[in-house]
C-alpha cells in the first residue's frame, strides 16, 4: 500500500522490466554526460566563461579607446524612435580584441567583423545585467557588471546581425538593440 | 502483529491514544488528525487564492505576448510578470506543499500533528510575507522579476516578504519532521513509513537545503536594500539564488511524484512496482539535485567550463535517472493493478480501461505525460552545457518550465484536490461534468502555450520581453507562435478558473458527506475471476509500460541530438 506503513520486508533487488529500464536509462545518462566533455574538446561551440574582473568605468574607458582607434563609420538605425538611434561602427583588427558594452538601453558600439576571422569580444555591462542575444543566429551570453566576459568568436556567415537584450533591465529592455555586420 | 513493541501502549501522538482529537475517514478508513485537517484546509485554501491571483496575471501576460492583442503597457507587463512568478512558483506551490506535508506525516502514519502552535506560527509568517510581497509588487516598487538579479534593486519589503515566506515554510517543515519523530517515538505505526510519506520526506529535506540557500542570498540583499551593507557580487548572487530557484523546483518534482504515487493508489489501487527502487530514486533526488543551480549559469562569465559541465550533469545525471525511474514505476504500478483487476487485453488494454472520466485520473495521467515527454526532455536538453548557448533566456526556457511546474506539478496538485476536498473538507464536488473536463482544458491549454513559447524561443524571441517588433528582427513565424502561446494561455486560464470555481463553489455549496463515503469519481471495478495480488511478485507484467518508456526514450534521443545539430550550425565560439 502506498498509504500504509510497510510491515513486511520490502527490500527487493530490481529484476525483470525494472532492471532493464534502469539499465537502459543509466546508459543514456552516461551518453549525455559524456557528450559535454566530448564537445568541449571536439565541438566548436562552447561557453568557457573566460572572464576578468573590471570596474564599469574602467571598461567604459577601454571601450571608448577602442572606438576612437578603430571607428570606420556610423550606423543610423532605420527603426523609428529606436533607443540606439545612432551608433559608431567599429572594426577591430582580425584576430584582435573588440569591446562591447551593454547599458540601458543599447549595445555600444556596432561592430564590423570579417568572415572567417577570429576575434576576442569583451562583453560587459555598465549598470544592470544584460543578455547578449545575437539574432537571427540565436546565440546567447550573459553580460554582468564587474565582469569582462571574453567570447572568442569566429563569424562564419556574412550579413547584418542584431544584438537583442534578453535579460530584463528596466522599462526600455525590449527595445535595447545593437548591431554586428559581417563582411 | 505480535512484535514486542506492538504490545507496548502507544504514546500521546498516536491517533490510537484515547483522547486524541480525530475522526476516521468514511472512504479510506484512515485516521484523520483534526489539528492536521484544519491546517491542511487553511494552507490549501490560501494556496488556491494565490493560484487564482497568479492565474489572472498569467492571462494578462499571455494576452500581451500575443503580439496581435498586446494588452498591457510595458510597465505593467514587467510588474505583472514579477507578480505572476512569485504567486505561482512560490506562493501557490509552497502553501499547497505544506498542506501535503501535514497530510503525509499524519494520516498514513496514524499520527497526531506535533504542534498546532508551531503550525499557526508558520502559517502566519507565510501569509504575512506573501501579502507583503504581493502588495509591494502591485504598488510598483519591485519591478525586478522573480529573480531580482542584482544590481537591479527592489524595495526592502520585497526581500523581507520573501524571507518571511521562507522562514514560515521552514517552520512548517520543522513541524513535519517533529511529527515524524513523535509518531515513531509514540509507536503510532509499525514498520517503515509508506512511499507517500517517504516522498514527502525527500521533498522536505530538499526544501530545507533550498530555503537555507534562500536565506544566504536574501538576507544580505535585504540589508543592502536598506543601505546597511555593500552590494553583494552579481555572479555570487546568481549562483546562490539559483540554489533557491532551481532546487525549489526539485521540491516540486518530489511533491508531484509523491502525488502520482498517492493518486494512482487511491484511484486504481496501484502499489510501487518495487519499493526499493522507488525509494532509491527519491534518495537520488536528495543527493544529486543540489548542483542544479548551474543550469542557469551555463553562459555566464566567471564560472569555468569544468564547473559548468560537472554541475550540469549533476554527477552523471543521477537525478534525471531518478525521474526516469519514477516515469517507469508509476505507470508500471498502474498497469499491474489494472491487470490484476482483470484488464489484461494486449499491451494497452489496461490504458483503455482506465477510469478516464475521473478528473483525478485524467489529471494524473496528463501530468505524467506532460512532465515527462515535454518538460523532462526539454529540461535536460536545454540544460546541457553547450546547447544552452542556443536557449539561454529565450522563450524556450519558460516553454520548458511551464510543462514541468504547471503541466506537471500544478496539474498533479489540481488532480489531488479532487480527493482532498471530498475527504478533508468532507464536501462532494458540485458541477461534476465540468470537473471531468477541467484537467483536459488546463492540460491542453498549457501544452499549446508551451509549444508556442518553445518554437518562438527557437526563433530567438527572448523571455520577459514586452514586445517583438521594436528590434526589427522577428518575422511572421514568430507572430504565429506567439498567437499559439496566447490561445494556449487563454485556454489554460479557463481551465484554471474552472478549477478555482469548482473548489470554492464546493466549499460553500457542496453536499456534506460526513458519515458516508465520498461520491465516487469512478474506479475500475474488479472483473470476474480476477485476483488482487496475483502479480505481486511478477517483474515482467509491465509489458505496456516498458514499451511506453522506450518510446519516451526514442523521443528524448531524437530531440537531444537535433539540438546538438542546431548548435553545430551557429558560429564557433569559446
Amino acid at each position: 500500500m502506498s498509504l500504509r506503513p510497510l510491515t513486511a520486508p520490502w527490500f527487493h533487488a530490481p529484476a525483470g522490466h525494472e532492471k532493464l529500464w534502469i539499465g537502459v536509462a543509466l546508459v543514456w545518462c552516461f551518453v549525455m554526460s559524456l557528450m559535454m566533455p566530448y564537445w568541449h574538446f571536439r565541438g566548436k561551440q562552447n561557453s568557457t566563461g573566460e572572464a576578468y574582473t573590471v570596474k564599469p568605468d574602467a571598461f567604459l574607458e577601454r571601450t571608448q579607446k577602442f572606438v576612437e582607434a578603430n571607428r570606420v563609420g556610423t550606423f543610423k538605425n532605420p527603426i523609428a524612435n529606436a533607443l540606439a538611434a545612432e551608433l559608431p561602427i567599429v572594426e577591430p583588427p582580425p584576430g584582435g580584441d573588440a569591446y562591447l558594452i551593454g547599458r540601458m538601453w543599447q549595445w555600444y558600439p556596432a561592430l564590423r567583423l570579417r568572415v572567417g576571422e577570429t576575434y576576442r569580444i569583451h562583453l560587459s555591462a555598465l549598470d544592470l545585467q544584460h543578455g547578449f542575444s545575437l539574432q537571427p543566429l540565436n546565440m546567447n551570453f550573459q553580460a554582468v557588471p564587474g565582469y569582462d566576459h571574453v567570447l572568442t568568436l569566429t563569424p562564419t556567415s556574412k550579413g547584418e546581425y542584431t544584438i537583442v537584450c534578453n535579460e530584463f533591465c528596466g522599462i526600455g529592455h525590449h527595445a535595447m538593440t545593437g548591431k554586428i555586420f559581417v563582411e | 502483529m505480535t512484535t514486542a513493541s506492538a504490545t507496548l501502549p502507544v504514546g500521546p501522538h498516536s491517533l490510537a491514544a484515547p483522547d486524541a482529537p480525530k475522526r476516521v475517514c468514511d472512504t479510506t478508513g484512515l485516521g484523520v488528525c483534526l489539528a492536521a485537517q484544519r491546517f491542511i484546509k487553511l494552507h490549501a485554501v490560501v494556496g488556491i487564492v494565490f493560484l487564482l491571483l497568479g492565474g489572472i496575471a498569467a492571462l494578462l501576460l499571455a494576452l500581451t505576448r500575443w503580439q496581435t492583442v498586446h494588452l498591457l503597457p510595458a510597465d505593467w507587463f514587467y510588474r505583472v510578470i514579477t507578480f505572476h512568478g512569485i504567486n505561482m512558483l512560490i506562493l501557490w506551490i509552497l502553501f499547497f506543499e505544506v498542506a501535503i506535508l501535514y497530510f503525509a506525516c499524519t494520516s498514513p502514519l496514524n499520527a497526531k500533528l506535533y504542534s498546532r502552535k508551531v503550525a499557526w506560527v508558520g502559517f502566519i509568517l507565510m501569509l504575512t510575507g506573501a501579502i507583503m510581497v504581493d502588495w509591494i509588487i502591485l504598488v510598483g516598487k519591485a519591478d525586478v522579476m522573480m529573480t531580482s538579479y542584482l544590481p537591479l534593486l527592489a524595495h526592502p519589503a520585497f526581500y523581507l516578504g520573501i524571507i518571511l515566506v521562507a522562514v514560515g515554510t521552514l517552520v512548517g517543515v520543522y513541524n513535519f519532521f517533529a511529527t515524524l519523530y513523535v509518531a515513531k517515538r509514540d509507536r503510532a505505526y509499525e514498520g517503515s513509513m509508506p512511499i507517500v510519506t517517504f516522498g514527502a520526506l525527500a521533498a522536505a529535506i530538499i526544501a530545507v537545503v533550498t530555503l537555507l540557500h534562500g536565506a544566504v542570498v536574501m538576507i544580505p540583499t535585504f540589508t543592502y536594500s536598506m543601505g546597511w551593507t555593500a552590494q553583494p557580487d552579481p555572479i555570487w548572487y546568481r549562483i546562490i539564488w539559483w540554489g533557491l530557484g532551481h532546487q525549489s523546483q526539485q521540491v516540486n518534482v518530489c511533491a508531484m511524484v509523491t502525488v502520482w504515487y498517492l493518486l494512482s493508489n487511491v484511484i486504481v489501487g496501484a502499489k510501487p512496482v518495487n519499493e526499493t527502487v522507488c525509494r532509491t530514486a527519491f534518495t537520488l533526488y536528495i543527493l544529486f539535485i543540489n548542483l542544479a543551480s548551474a543550469h542557469h549559469l551555463l553562459v555566464d562569465p566567471g564560472v569555468g567550463a569544468t564547473w559548468k559541465i560537472w554541475n550540469t550533469s549533476y554527477a552523471m545525471y543521477l537525478a534525471v535517472l531518478a525521474s526516469m525511474i519514477h516515469g517507469f514505476t508509476v505507470p508500471g504500478g498502474v498497469e499491474i493493478a489494472m491487470r490484476e483487476r482483470g484488464y489484461n487485453r494486449g499491451l494497452f488494454g489496461w490504458v483503455v480501461a482506465l477510469p478516464w472520466r475521473n478528473p483525478a485520473l485524467s489529471g494524473t495521467v496528463l501530468s505524467v505525460i506532460i512532465f515527462g515527454f515535454l518538460g523532462g526532455i526539454t529540461g535536460v536538453t536545454l540544460g546541457t552545457q553547450q546547447i544552452n548557448i542556443i536557449a539561454h533566456n529565450t522563450l524556450r526556457i519558460p516553454g520548458h518550465f511551464h510543462v514541468t511546474v504547471v503541466g506537471g506539478t500544478t496539474l498533479a496538485f489540481m488532480a489531488l484536490a479532487y480527493y482532498v476536498i471530498p475527504l478533508i473538507f468532507q464536501r462532494d464536488f458540485i458541477w461534476r461534468g465540468l470537473a471531468r473536463i477541467q484537467p483536459w482544458l488546463f492540460g491542453i491549454g498549457i501544452t499549446l502555450l508551451a509549444f508556442g513559447m518553445s518554437f518562438a524561443g527557437s526563433l530567438g524571441v527572448s523571455r520577459r520581453s514586452w514586445d517583438v517588433d521594436a528590434q526589427g528582427v522577428y518575422g511572421p513565424a514568430v507572430h504565429l507562435w506567439l498567437g499559439v502561446l496566447g490561445i494556449g494561455g487563454v485556454l489554460a486560464f479557463i481551465g484554471l478558473l474552472a478549477f478555482v470555481l469548482l473548489c470554492v463553489g464546493t466549499l460553500f455549496f457542496g453536499q456534506k458527506n460526513n458519515g458516508r463515503p465520498m461520491a465516487d469519481w469512478g474506479t475500475p471495478p474488479i472483473q470476474a475471476g480476477a485476483q488482487i495480488g496475483s502479480l505481486a511478485n511478477s517483474h515482467t507484467a509491465t509489458r505496456g509500460t516498458i514499451v511506453l518508456t522506450l518510446v519516451f526514450l526514442a523521443c528524448f534521443v531524437v530531440y537531444y541530438f537535433a539540438n546538438w545539430k542546431a548548435l553545430a550550425d551557429v558560429w564557433p565560439v569559446r
